[in-house]
């Protein structure tokens, strides 16, 4: 049994921690938090000219087709240091879909472009709160021609591709997904004040424009369904990196904070909570490499192995960035401290490819229908 | 990344399956399965006779305490081959509990540091399981805190060099079947506590020790209270030397985490089977929102539990020792398994009161569930106790204060109450 990263692998993580030290210190989170730009320009281009972002993309399309153990990794290290780019939406979403659903002439446009991080791709679904489902997308293409408003969409504001989830034909059962180049007409995009500054959200408008068929007509939830799966496995190594980074900035703190004579770490109430944080996180961690071996593998069980990083993913997360800030105490509070960094991201991440009890509910329907299945 | 055996690894499978195929107590293997945590045992058959009965196949067949050498009744496999083991074992796993003390923790204390005239002489009956061990830790006054132990060995007067043993000692498991027993005493409290332990091995049926079960808050009795009066053991059933005994029991300490850390039931299989059962007023509660939402939370932590286990085995697999992640294994399990419990009577409405399984829903394992999950939370390390091992050994997290320290025994204040 080898349920673990190879030894490539573990090089790989080891060379892209490297180079995030140096590329991506808390400065270069906090310009994107006070500044005016949406992601990290330079940051993004470095990681496309690596082949980073192309990891899991065939080399026929402008990747370096190394496959999805190797995304992992990458995604667990851009995760400790909370990295300000659109992986996720371009990478994690868009790239995949593409990859599932997309025409050999759609790929051939598309996907050397992410690869590269010249362009930027997200998945534009919600129309507002609550769970996305057939009965939520208002958005409706006909003749070729997209009208509806999104929001919100993750790095809407600066994504290049979006690929929308809209109704065909006004029929409310019938959901397609449409690629739509957000630098054409007729789109209208803002920026949206969100609780994570270091990614940006936005509302995008459509009226009237040029919408092309991504997969098979009225297939689009089933489609988009195996995708957010792979992009959950992936987003929850974001998650556990952000877990591991966030347990170790409360243990060293902890360690050098004195109160009442002594190391606030020697407090059981300090000690506790931090194992309790350890505890979380090793949760998370096993559950993503389970979601892992069945990504890579292309296995059966990926539904529920998604399912279940995803839900792990997003409680360690939270928890241990919510404690951290709790052991720093009024410390954890300021803006000075990075503290809240991960406290954003990691409730940011909570939701972005829809909630914890979106999550939970898919989990326990899929174990069902595996379990009805294995009857 | 993967989940299969190393062409080694098949090989050693293939043969144990085949053993266990033409060798395991079929006829009890429906029986075996049915028991639940905290409803364990045997209905059809006297329960230590089927435990010693398959010990001893196992051993004849050099099945047994696959980790210990062979010249002490073990196979000498390698970490990898005793996971393998057990996987295939599966519910005939359940009959070994009788010699889960010996064979994990008392074994490998006495191969540690027993003479090996004795090592020759006990090891291979405790592997056949024709003797049963038990182990003599925990006192009224001892238990998170051990080193804490009152139960005094004094050298004998006559000049004969024996111990002479006087106090109690509690939550011995399985003391009523056992032939012998390894016990931590108190031989000097002058010193500060841990320096002033010593460690014996003795027989149970030595005159002066008496047992008596404890009746536990779950009706049950699988612990027992062990006095002492006047008990003599010869010197030469010292283990280590005199005040040697707080090191000599780390080595049982460490394994007894090993082995009650691996592979702990939480309850998630059953209670998501029930929930593909149980109607609700408005429909199959798998169906429930609301359940969905709770059983996914425990989901997450058996998958994790059982997934962190599978990294462990790799590491093993590949000739390395695992990482400290197994460390969370009873702290998750025990606490998972107790709120489950809640959780499945709640769904039961008022009858989730009732025990009787002629009546109860689930033939009452979620109730045998409630009432025995409170002692996994205590037994082998307490969640407080677990979290402070994670803390100080996985994180590195400073070390209690530790006030009794450097104070002689006997000045230890042992009461809270101000006179």
């Amino acid at each position: 049994m080898n349920f673990d990263f190879s030894d490539d692998q573990k090089q790989l993580r080891d060379q892209m921690r490297r180079y995030l030290t140096d590329r991506c210190p808390s400065s270069a989170v906090r310009a994107i938090l006070e500044g005016p730009e949406p992601y990290d320009r330079e940051l993004y281009k470095g990681l496309g000219e690596m082949g980073f972002l192309g990891a899991a993309i065939p080399e026929e399309y402008g990747g370096v087709g190394l496959g999805h153990l190797e995304l992992c990794v990458l995604a667990e290290e851009l995760g400790r240091v909370n990295a300000p780019v659109p992986v996720d939406s371009s990478i994690f979403v868009a790239a995949e879909f593409l990859l599932a659903a997309g025409s050999e002439a759609q790929k051939q446009v598309w996907l050397p472009k992410l690869a590269s991080g010249e362009a930027v791709g997200t998945y534009a679904q919600a129309e507002g709160a609550g769970r996305v489902t057939a009965k939520s997308i208002k958005a409706s293409v006909s003749g070729g021609k997209l009208s509806g408003v999104k929001v919100p969409v993750a790095d809407g504001d600066s994504a290049d591709l979006a690929i929308v989830a809209a109704r065909a034909g006004g029929d409310e059962r019938s959901i397609s997904l449409y690629l739509v180049d957000l630098n054409g007409p007729g789109v209208s995009r803002e920026t949206v004040e969100n609780i994570d500054p270091t990614r940006s959200q936005a509302k995008i408008t459509f009226d009237g424009a040029p919408a092309e068929l991504l997969g098979e007509s009225g297939q689009g939830l089933r489609i988009a369904a195996d995708v957010l799966d792979r992009a959950a496995v992936l987003t929850a190594f974001l998650q556990v990196g952000g877990s591991d980074r966030a347990l170790e900035m409360a243990r060293d703190y902890a360690l050098e904070r004195m109160a009442f004579g002594r190391q606030i770490a020697s407090f059981q109430a300090i000690k506790h909570m931090l194992a309790d944080m350890y505890v979380a996180a090793t949760l998370a961690r096993s559950n993503a490499y389970y979601g892992a071996w069945a990504l890579s593998t292309n296995s059966s069980e990926l539904p529920v192995a998604a399912a279940t990083a995803r839900v792990s993913a997003i409680q360690a997360f939270q928890h241990c960035a919510k404690n951290n800030i709790q052991v720093h105490g009024g410390m954890g509070f300021t803006w000075a401290f990075d503290c809240h960094l991960f406290y954003r991201r990691a409730n940011n991440l909570a939701l972005s490819l829809g909630s914890q009890t979106t999550w939970e509910d898919l989990l326990i329907e899929r174990m069902r229908r595996r379990n009805d299945a294995a009857a | 990344m993967n989940f299969d055996d190393t062409p080694e690894e098949a090989a050693f499978r293939a043969e144990a399956r085949a053993w266990l195929d033409a060798n395991a107590p079929k006829h009890l293997e429906a029986e075996l399965k049915q028991s639940t945590f905290g409803n364990m045992g045997l209905k059809s058959e006297d329960p230590i006779a089927a435990a010693k009965a398959w010990q001893k196949k196992k051993q004849q067949a050099g099945w047994a305490c696959l980790h210990w050498p062979k010249e002490y009744g073990g196979r000498g496999a390698t970490p990898i081959e005793r996971v393998i083991w057990g996987q295939e074992e599966g519910a005939y796993a359940t009959l070994g509990g009788l010699f889960t003390i010996g064979h994990g923790m008392c074994g490998p204390t006495l191969m540690a540091w027993a003479s090996e005239e004795h090592k020759r002489k006990l090891l291979p009956p405790m592997a056949s399981g024709d003797e049963v061990w038990c182990q003599l830790f925990s006192e009224p006054a001892g238990g998170s805190d051990l080193a804490g132990l009152r139960t005094r060995a004094e050298q004998a007067k006559d000049g004969s060099g024996d111990w002479i043993i006087n106090g109690q000692k509690i939550w011995t498991s399985g003391a009523q079947n056992s032939d012998y027993g390894i016990l931590i005493t108190r031989t000097d409290p002058n010193v500060p506590k841990h320096k002033g332990l010593t460690m014996f091995w003795l027989s149970m049926k030595s005159p002066g020790v008496e047992i008596r079960p404890i009746k536990q808050a779950n009706g049950q009795s699988g612990f027992n209270e062990v006095y002492f009066t006047d008990v003599r053991i010869p010197d030469d059933q010292r283990l280590g030397a005199v005040g040697q005994g707080w090191t000599v029991s780390l080595t049982t300490l460490m394994n007894e985490r090993l082995s009650i850390g691996s592979g702990m039931p939480t309850g998630f299989p059953e209670l998501f089977d029930y929930c593909m059962e149980l109607e609700l007023e408005d429909g199959p509660a798998i169906d429930n929102p609301m359940v969905r939402s709770r059983l996914a939370q425990y989901a997450v932590k058996a998958s994790g539990l059982k997934y962190t286990g599978m990294r462990a085995i790799s590491a093993l697999s590949k000739g390395e020792t695992p990482g400290p992640e197994n460390s969370i294994g009873k702290l998750v399990a025990g606490a998972s398994m107790q709120e489950l419990a809640m959780f499945a009577l709640d769904l039961q409405g008022q009858a989730g009161v009732l025990l009787d399984p002629k009546h109860a829903e689930a033939a009452s394992r979620f109730q045998a569930m409630l009432l025995r999950s409170p002692a996994t939370r205590v037994e082998g390390g307490t969640d407080e106790i677990l979290r402070n091992i994670i803390a100080e050994r996985v994180l590195g997290l400073p070390g209690d204060v530790r006030v009794d320290k450097d104070v002689p025994f006997k000045d230890i204040p042992t009461s809270g109450r101000s006179a």
